[in-house]
């Protein structure tokens, strides 16, 4: 073997590492630096203030008010996330007439822009919008979706939930194949319903995918963000602002790098915890490891 | 018993897609009301009594809304090519050579995937203003800033390795038997054999990349580079009096996803497992 042999990996290798060093591993390093100094009294020459962001902003009420509605926020959409397209792909999954258009039709909220969709839901939220309307056919009072600090956030919950449907109902349809249809036979013989059947059978065979939909919508979930921008603002008193919220106004409003910085930690320590279970539990296969 | 167990079935999800549909049929209706329907009526018309293409014509007149268009696609198809080339140049080794170091970048590689992007974009907009990569600079550099940050993705790389390491080793022998060097059997032989996995991450990027939102809106000054989703956003402000110019212009907006969609449905209903990529 020679010499021009032994680098060709390094070659191939290249391009996609310089990349990352700059996009992804300076920033990584740079984002926990950021966060021990002080950018408030000369922005071109911050201070160092050791962990100083991060005493602050852990007594700050804003952002303990920010990651607690972050919580809020995935507690209210990762279960509607995990339970209900596991429904839909098995009465999909019925061998039934029409299933492609049905999964067509339910995919669509998944590919158009998150900017649409909210727009789309702020305008259904109006007080006198369409959805308050079909409330009042119930007999049902008028909702105040956006206006209200105690609804709000379960407001923005359902725009996020509407999009994700469709996008974990296809991961459970995959996952669903996998299914030995002569275990369901079996149960069926055993007597078991049509509910039972799928609770003893379907269910614990898919577990695994479960789990993962669990990760993927949490990991999703503390991310939030374009739906609250568009929607909300972070409001009404700051009831939907969230982590990744609080980092845009610290960093692009009141330009307080540190602060924002030291919110990114946190932020990326919550996700990074979430995304190793991910990928050393359920998802071993698809990386190869 | 069959026969209804059938009947509920459909209904249920009958239901589940008018609610899926139902806020862009709003949308639309809304958008084709004409200064003379009050779109707060009530109780609510869905279907308008004059039908009107009017608003759909005055916003794509007061706002670049094709332009916008234009833009999202340079920068999705700029942000496909070269995820598809850096991915498939880092998978190859990845998967199909030993070497020093291969652990190691492996699980750098792993790392990556676990940080989002939120938590290091401040860092990422300081190195992209350093690099002069804005709009204030030029159009050209504009896009580059747009596109450089998103165009190589972990993901793309270990959905191309597993396919990789899919292909029988001897492929591989035969082909060195036959003169091949490393780059050509990478170019020549191994590319075309995972061409559907190249496809599921071309789609995946796309859709990733034409519907991002904050990190265009973050970098961005001019408006004749504003993306869909930024121009869209932006319609709320400008036209905050009349919702049926802000509903015209986000209808307009899905019309290409929708249609890419509909076109490309079969790779979008196999790939999303394999790629469970999400923005």
């Amino acid at each position: 073997m020679n010499k021009s042999f032994k680098l060709t990996p390094y070659i191939f290798l290249l391009p996609a590492m310089v990349l990352l060093l700059v996009f992804f591993f300076i920033p990584f390093f740079q984002t926990a630096i950021m966060s021990f100094f002080d950018y408030t009294k000369e922005f071109y020459n911050p201070i160092f203030v050791g962990l100083e962001n991060y005493f602050t902003i852990l007594k700050s009420e804003i952002f303990i008010k920010s990651i607690l509605n972050t919580f809020w926020f995935l507690i209210l959409c990762v279960p509607f996330l995990v339970i209900f397209p596991l429904i839909v792909a098995i009465l999909i999954d019925q061998k039934i007439k029409f299933d492609n258009l049905y999964k067509l039709i339910i995919y669509i909220p998944v590919v158009v822009s998150i900017v649409v969709v909210a727009i789309a839901f702020k305008w259904l939220y109006q007080p006198q919008g369409l959805l308050n309307y079909f409330l009042g056919l119930f007999h049902i009072n008028s909702v105040p979706w956006l206006t209200s600090p105690k609804v709000a956030m379960a407001s923005v919950a359902i725009v996020t939930i509407f999009k994700g449907i469709g996008y974990y109902m296809m991961i459970y349809l995959a996952s669903l194949t996998s299914v030995p249809k002569e275990l369901l036979e079996a149960a069926e013989i055993d007597g078991a319903g049509e509910i039972k059947k799928h609770l003893t059978v379907t269910i614990p065979h898919i577990m695994p995918t479960i789990a993962l939909v669990s990760t993927i919508s949490s990991i999703s979930a503390l991310k939030v963000f374009v739906e609250i921008y568009v929607m909300t603002k972070g409001g009404p008193l700051n009831s939907t602002k969230t982590i990744v919220y609080y980092i845009y106004e610290k960093a692009f409003e009141s330009l307080d790098l540190g602060m924002a910085s030291s919110a990114c930690v946190i932020l990326l320590i919550l996700v990074m915890g979430f995304s190793l279970v991910n990928i050393f539990c359920f998802e071993r296969e698809k990386y190869g490891l | 018993m069959k026969h209804i167990k059938g009947f509920f079935i459909h209904l249920g999800l009958i239901v589940l897609c008018i609610f899926c549909m139902l806020p862009f049929l709003w949308l639309t209706s809304t958008a084709m009301k004409g200064a003379s329907e009050n779109i707060f009526q009530y109780p609510p018309v869905l279907i308008p009594k004059y039908p009107t293409f009017a608003n759909f014509l005055r916003v794509l007149e007061l706002v670049p809304i094709i332009k916008y268009a234009i833009n999202s696609f340079i920068v999705a198809f700029f942000t496909v090519i070269l995820n598809l080339v850096f991915s498939a140049l880092a998978a190859y080794p990845l998967a199909r050579m030993e070497f020093r170091g291969k652990n190691f970048i492996f699980f750098m590689v792993l790392l990556t995937l676990t940080v989002p992007f939120q938590a290091i974009m401040l860092p990422v907009y300081i190195i992209v203003l350093k690099m002069n990569l804005v709009d204030s600079v030029s159009d050209t550099m504009g896009y580059l800033g747009m596109i450089l940050p998103f165009c190589v993705n972990a993901f793309g790389i270990f959905l191309l390795r597993q396919a990789f390491l899919t292909i029988p080793k001897e492929i591989e022998e035969s082909a060195i038997i036959d003169g091949c060097n490393s780059f050509e059997l990478f170019y020549k032989i191994l590319l075309p054999l995972i061409k559907p996995s190249l496809s599921v991450l071309a789609i995946f990027t796309f859709v990733g990349s034409w519907g991002e939102f904050l990190w265009p809106s973050i970098i961005l000054t001019k408006q004749e580079l504003f993306t869909l989703p930024v121009g869209i956003n932006e319609l709320q402000g400008a036209f905050s009096a009349d919702y049926r110019l802000i509903a015209a212009g986000s209808i307009i907006s899905i019309i290409p996803i929708i249609v890419f969609f509909l076109l490309l449905q079969k790779h979008f209903i196999k790939g999303t497992n394999e790629g469970a990529v999400k923005g």
